[in-house]
């Protein structure tokens, strides 16, 4: 059965690899959904005659599973997030970057150059990074706000008006944040601990949901919402009375990045439109559309003016630090989804 | 006519009595590779050891089943006692999908009779209109249905504008609503079965039982139903078991608060948890429960059939 599958899996991938080399000037991308803009992609097009077809998706684990499910030989460039980067290059998802290849990685901005999650940037590029805390809808409670106790431990006025992402990663880190414990750990009475929280914290919350985390802020149905901070600036453009907060906890800092895939059929344009992204023009295009940062030099001449005065991404004085996600050994781990399927059955 | 059609039809299958296995081997080979394939691939899977972050590693383990029915507590090394998150879970999709079936039953069984006792002529711009709505994708209807019936939604503006009440009724994000999803979702796996069962029925029937004195009560107890039977329950089957495996209307509907099985099992492949064989477990542990019910269901059938011929 083992061998059945090999084969025919390796015949699957030989037929594959076929195709692409038979169509040459693709490019297929695997993606976020609501992430790149259309005239970016349709630029490309026009300036290397490439056609481009894009598959989205609303998590970074589903991601994963996807290529690790077979979609490995399918793509060529996919957009994960920094920790998610550490674990493809683990699983063996990504291909390297030869010195030279990439005519622009000069662009790259040097605090992103050598990223612990990429060491020398070997397989990736940056693509955007910014920030994830929550916002409050100030008609609803004009307290305080810069504290994580608002999704932890919330006043009375915003119980059960809380919509937190559907996403382990990003809910565990917030919750060790709030009682100031390692992302990753091993210590039984700060895990049970943690437990426990979060099983009372749940009496407060309305939902969980990621691909609306947006949407359940302006219709009004969350008074408080945990959210990227681009989106967190797109729902108070489309009229919500929302503020972002930097708790003095800390909040979660990430960074998406281009990486080239492993067995890429068409890795020559991979290679072209990793390029193209670290032109600061190009990549700012995207920035002024998801509204986070990039991490290119050069890029803020072509910013839209307004960004960079956004309240979401100017942290007040007294905020905490910026953590990144990390990636937990897989004993640790366990203890993790067993703590999120806890909260969620 | 009936005898007619039916001799014909014997005719032609002596015709075709050579060729018989040939021509069905396009079925047996489609049914093999989509069906009989990928649960065989399943049930593999489930009895493997779980690789970290998704896939398997080919070690034969029974680790999948163990998680599922045995509880060693948060760090995995108390002694073993019986897991009750994941019966729970189970315990809590059977009774929506039991809810959703029965109410689709009462809402559905009136509508197909209404249709089935129209002129002949206008019963298929009836059926049409059952049908209307579900030629729009399940995602969009699910998610238009959370806009009806959330706090400043128009469900809510109508009963606050007639004074009926004063303040929202939180419908969106509980139980309720997740009921009402699955029931909007699946009523015309109720009605169109119903329907076509009911149109077959000889109403003459009915006016025989009624020229014996039989109440309308009782002529529709102990000689439309159990004439309707089949279609009644090829019904409930094909609400109960779509709506034990639904995870859009838990999560969209009810928040996601609670997993039922279809979320819990798309978590084991699709979230942080990335536990194929524990997700392959948990679909066998349904699947065989579905194929328990259809069994069940099968041999009372047969029982009726024996009974009645």
């Amino acid at each position: 059965m083992k061998n059945l599958l090999k084969s025919s899996s390796a015949a699957l991938a030989l037929s594959v690899a076929a195709n692409a080399a038979a169509a040459e000037g693709k490019l297929v991308l695997y993606h976020w959904f609501e992430y790149m803009p259309q005239e970016v992609l349709d630029k490309f097009t026009a300036e290397t005659g490439i056609e481009v077809t894009m598959d989205t998706y609303d998590s970074n684990e589903s991601m994963l599973a996807t290529l690790k499910a077979g979609g490995i030989g399918t793509y060529d460039v996919a957009v994960p997030g920094d920790y998610m980067v550490n674990i493809m290059a683990g699983e063996g998802l990504l291909d390297t970057i030869a010195d030279g290849e990439l005519a622009n990685k000069g662009n790259i901005a040097p605090e992103w150059a050598d990223p612990s999650f990429d060491p020398g940037r070997a397989s990736s590029i940056p693509y955007q990074w910014g920030s994830t805390s929550f916002a409050v809808n100030r008609d609803a409670y004009s307290g305080d706000i810069q504290t994580t106790a608002i999704l932890f431990e919330p006043p009375a006025e915003l119980s059960g008006k809380i919509n937190m992402l559907d996403s382990q990663g990003e809910v565990m880190a917030m919750a060790s944040l709030h009682m100031g414990i390692p992302q990753c750990s091993t210590d039984r009475e700060q895990l049970k601990a943690l437990n426990a929280m979060l099983q009372d914290a749940k009496q407060h919350w309305a939902s969980f949901n990621s691909d609306t985390a947006k949407e359940v802020l302006v219709s009004g149905d969350a008074a408080v919402g945990q959210i990227y901070d681009g989106f967190a600036a797109k729902a108070r453009e489309e009229g919500a009375n929302v503020e972002y907060a930097y708790p003095t906890q800390g909040y979660v800092a990430w960074m998406d990045n281009v990486v080239l895939l492993k067995d890429a059929p068409n890795r020559e344009n991979a290679l072209k439109f990793m390029d193209f992204l670290l032109e600061p023009e190009n990549i700012a295009a995207v920035t002024n559309y998801a509204q986070y940062n990039a991490g290119v030099t050069g890029v803020s001449e072509h910013l839209d003016p307004s960004l960079a005065a956004q309240p979401e991404k100017n942290p007040h004085a007294n905020a905490g630090e910026g953590v990144f996600i990390e990636v937990c050994n897989q004993e640790t781990q366990a203890v993790y989804d067993q703590i999120w399927t806890n909260l969620k059955k | 006519m009936a005898a007619g059609a039916a001799s014909g039809g014997s005719a032609r299958a002596d015709t075709y009595k050579d060729a018989r296995g040939w021509l069905l081997l396009p079925s047996w080979a489609v049914l093999g590779i989509f069906v009989l394939g990928p649960v065989c691939m399943m049930l593999i899977y489930s009895f493997l050891t779980k690789e970290f972050r998704g896939g398997v590693i080919w070690e034969p383990s029974l680790a999948a089943y163990d998680q599922f029915f045995f509880d060693r507590g948060l760090f995995g090394d108390e002694p073993p006692t019986i897991e009750w998150t994941y019966i729970t879970i189970f315990w809590r999709s059977i009774w929506q999908a039991g809810a959703a079936t029965l109410l689709s039953l009462l809402i559905g069984f009136p509508t197909a009779y209404f249709i089935a006792t129209r002129p002949e002529h206008v019963r298929p711009v009836w059926v049409f209109l059952i049908t209307i709505p579900y030629w729009v994708n399940l995602l969009i209807r699910t998610v238009s249905m959370k806009f009806l019936l959330r706090d400043q939604g128009p469900l809510n503006d109508f009963l606050i504008g007639t004074g009926l009440i004063d303040n929202p009724i939180h419908i969106v994000n509980t139980n309720f609503a997740v009921q009402l999803g699955l029931f909007y979702s699946y009523l015309p796996f109720m009605v169109l079965p119903v329907y076509a069962a009911v149109e077959r029925y000889n109403f003459s029937l009915s006016e025989a039982a009624a020229d014996l004195y039989a109440s309308k009560w009782t002529t529709l107890r102990r000689i439309v139903l159990p004439a309707v039977k089949p279609g009644v329950v090829a019904g409930c089957i094909l609400v109960f078991v779509p709506s034990m495996g639904s995870f859009l209307a838990p999560d969209l509907l009810g928040g996601a608060k609670n997993f039922m099985i279809g979320s819990l099992i798309e978590e084991q492949f699709k979230g942080n948890a990335g536990n194929w064989p524990f997700g392959a477990a948990a679909s066998m542990i349904l699947l065989t429960m579905v194929l328990i019910i259809l069994m069940f269901s099968a041999r009372q059938q047969a029982k009726a059939d024996k009974a009645g011929g």
